[in-house]
């Protein structure tokens, strides 16, 4: 199973092996990891499952949707070129390894 | 062919009616016998397939295709009964009409536009604080979970100063529509009349304040997103559903934290536990209890053969306290990580306001707990009976300020 990595506002960070099919919110929240609010479940609604993916991933993931979009515009913390949410980003085999970056703040 | 629900299949049937005021004075046994029947049930009562345990509330809601909104989302079903008001163009559509009408409320609602009102609904929190700290003993649901909503909901709607007496009865009738036609329902409906005329005018272009949330959906029918006769149906989903839901959320987590003082010395010393308070309470009161879905085909839900054209009622608030889900569920715990409870509904039809209401909640709760040491209810509570809400009508408290 693919591998991902939250990197906290502090340095400190988490390695979480995911499972079949998930999204990377969905791995962060099943493991309690503080950083990941994700208070609409993954609907895509709430903006509080903020990331900043490592710039060495960026390319690598599928493109913003529309909705996605709109709501990171709503971050709590500063939206930055590199800003998804991630419940947005589904964990492929092709992910293993990718780097999040957790916001100081998600609402 | 078997009768819907029959033993073929396996499914129970069950003697509950979950819409009579014993069960509504205390349905958490019903909710556990309705969970531990068996994934799917059948209510012979009202003739409708029932889930309560997580995992198929979750599913079902998840299956928009198969379990569809178009039919109505209480029981009576739009294909073979008049709707009592013209049909919700969101909460009783499916896509891809849901999908462009959900499309404006979403942008109406947005994280953006929360951060834009966030400072007038903190603001308005720190003066009914005020209000109460002169009160010191008050009905916390009148003066407090009815007032605060009332001081700001219907200003950022944009709506008139006259005539909002009629906005709590009107979501009222509202959300006993969505049950069966018991006595709740029909004497809804009979007095609905003056309340449905002032909420028709007031969903009008004319009278809705520039710049409110009423004057936004307008706006979209310039962007054409939508049609000048679908905008004030719009704003009456607004009117329906942004009210009473929040009195009944803010109510319950006030309730909460005055039955549970540890809980509450937890909020004092940490206040960024606020929006946690409120979501906790709304997993563990759920104020919208329940709403229906009708099949749209024969279906297998975890061994259960449906057929098509069938009402199944989701028990969220059963879902939200399944213990094949929760740790504890029957604790308020405002440290509780609640993402994925079905308070707010999950999927396409996932609440559009919520975002309205965790703001709400999350600043009053927070303005509270910053100024007041202790909440004691001095009365008996009383319950106050609707076909989908749960809540209070009383809750007689004594605060002592910090
Ligand atoms: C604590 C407060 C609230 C609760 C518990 C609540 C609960 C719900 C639930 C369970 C649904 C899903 C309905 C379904 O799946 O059929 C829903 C949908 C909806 N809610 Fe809320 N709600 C609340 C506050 C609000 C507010 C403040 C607004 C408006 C500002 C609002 C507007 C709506 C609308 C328009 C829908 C229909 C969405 C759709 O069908 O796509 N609600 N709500
Ligand atoms: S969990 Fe709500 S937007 Fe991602």
């Amino acid at each position: 199973m693919p591998a991902i990595t939250f990197i906290h506002p502090d340095g400190k960070s988490d390695r979480v092996e995911t499972s079949g099919g998930e999204s990377a919110m969905q791995a962060a929240t099943r493991l309690g990891l503080d950083g990941i609010l994700a208070e609409c479940g993954g609907n895509a609604m709430c903006a509080t499952c903020h990331v900043y993916v490592d710039e060495s991933w960026v390319a690598r993931l599928p493109a913003v949707a529309d909705d996605e979009d709109a709501l990171l515009d709503g971050t709590a913390a500063e939206r930055l070129p590199n800003s998804r949410l991630s419940c947005q980003i589904h964990i492929t085999p092709e992910l293993d390894g990718l780097v999040l970056r957790l916001p100081e703040r998600q609402v | 062919m078997s009768a819907p629900g029959s033993a073929v299949s396996g499914v129970p049937h069950l003697d509950v009616d979950p819409f009579d005021m014993t069960f509504f004075a205390d349905p958490y046994p019903t909710h556990e016998r309705l969970r531990e029947a068996g994934p799917v049930v059948y209510l012979d009562k009202w003739k409708v397939y029932g889930v309560a345990r997580y995992a198929e509330v979750h599913a079902v809601l998840n299956d928009p295709a198969t379990f569809c909104s178009s039919r109505g989302v209480g029981l009576s079903d739009f294909k073979k009964e008049t709707p009592w008001r013209p049909p919700s163009l969101i909460l009783e559509a499916d896509p891809p009409a849901h999908t462009r009408t959900r499309a404006v409320l979403s942008k109406v609602l947005s994280p953006t536009v929360m951060k834009q009102v966030r400072d007038r609904f903190a603001a308005a929190a720190e003066e009914r604080v005020d209000a109460l700290i002169d009160k010191r003993s008050f009905d916390a649901i009148t003066d407090l979970a009815e007032a605060y909503p009332l001081s700001i909901f219907p200003d950022a709607l944009g709506l008139k100063a006259e005539g909002r007496e009629h906005l709590i009865p009107y979501a009222s009738v509202v959300f006993n529509a969505f049950g069966p036609p018991n006595q709740l329902r029909q004497e809804a409906i009979e007095r609905s009349m003056p309340h449905q005329a002032y909420v028709a005018e007031q969903c009008q272009r004319d009278n809705l304040a520039p710049g409110g949330f009423g004057a936004c959906i307008h706006a979209q029918v310039d962007e054409g997103a939508i049609t000048a006769a679908e905008a004030p149906l719009l704003v009456r989903s607004l009117l329906s559903a942004g009210l009473d839901t929040t009195v009944n959320g803010i109510g319950a987590a006030v309730y909460c934290l005055a039955r549970f003082p540890d809980q509450w010395q937890r909020l004092r010393n940490d206040l960024s536990l606020g929006r946690g308070a409120f979501e906790e309470a709304v997993r563990f009161e759920s104020p919208v209890q329940t709403f229906f879905r009708t099949t749209t085909r024969e279906v297998e839900l975890s061994g259960a053969h449906i057929g098509e054209g069938e009402k199944v009622l989701m028990f969220l608030a059963a879902a939200n306290r399944d213990p094949r889900r929760w740790d504890s569920p029957d604790s308020y715990d405002i440290t509780r990580r609640t993402s994925g409870h079905v308070g707010f509904g999950s999927g396409i039809h996932m609440c559009v306001g919520q975002l309205v209401a965790r703001l709400e909640g999350e600043v009053m709760l927070t303005a509270l707990a910053r100024r007041i040491a202790k909440i004691e209810i001095t009365g008996e509570p009383k319950r106050r009976f609707n076909n989908t809400l749960r809540g209070l009508d009383s809750l007689p408290v004594t605060i002592t300020p910090a």
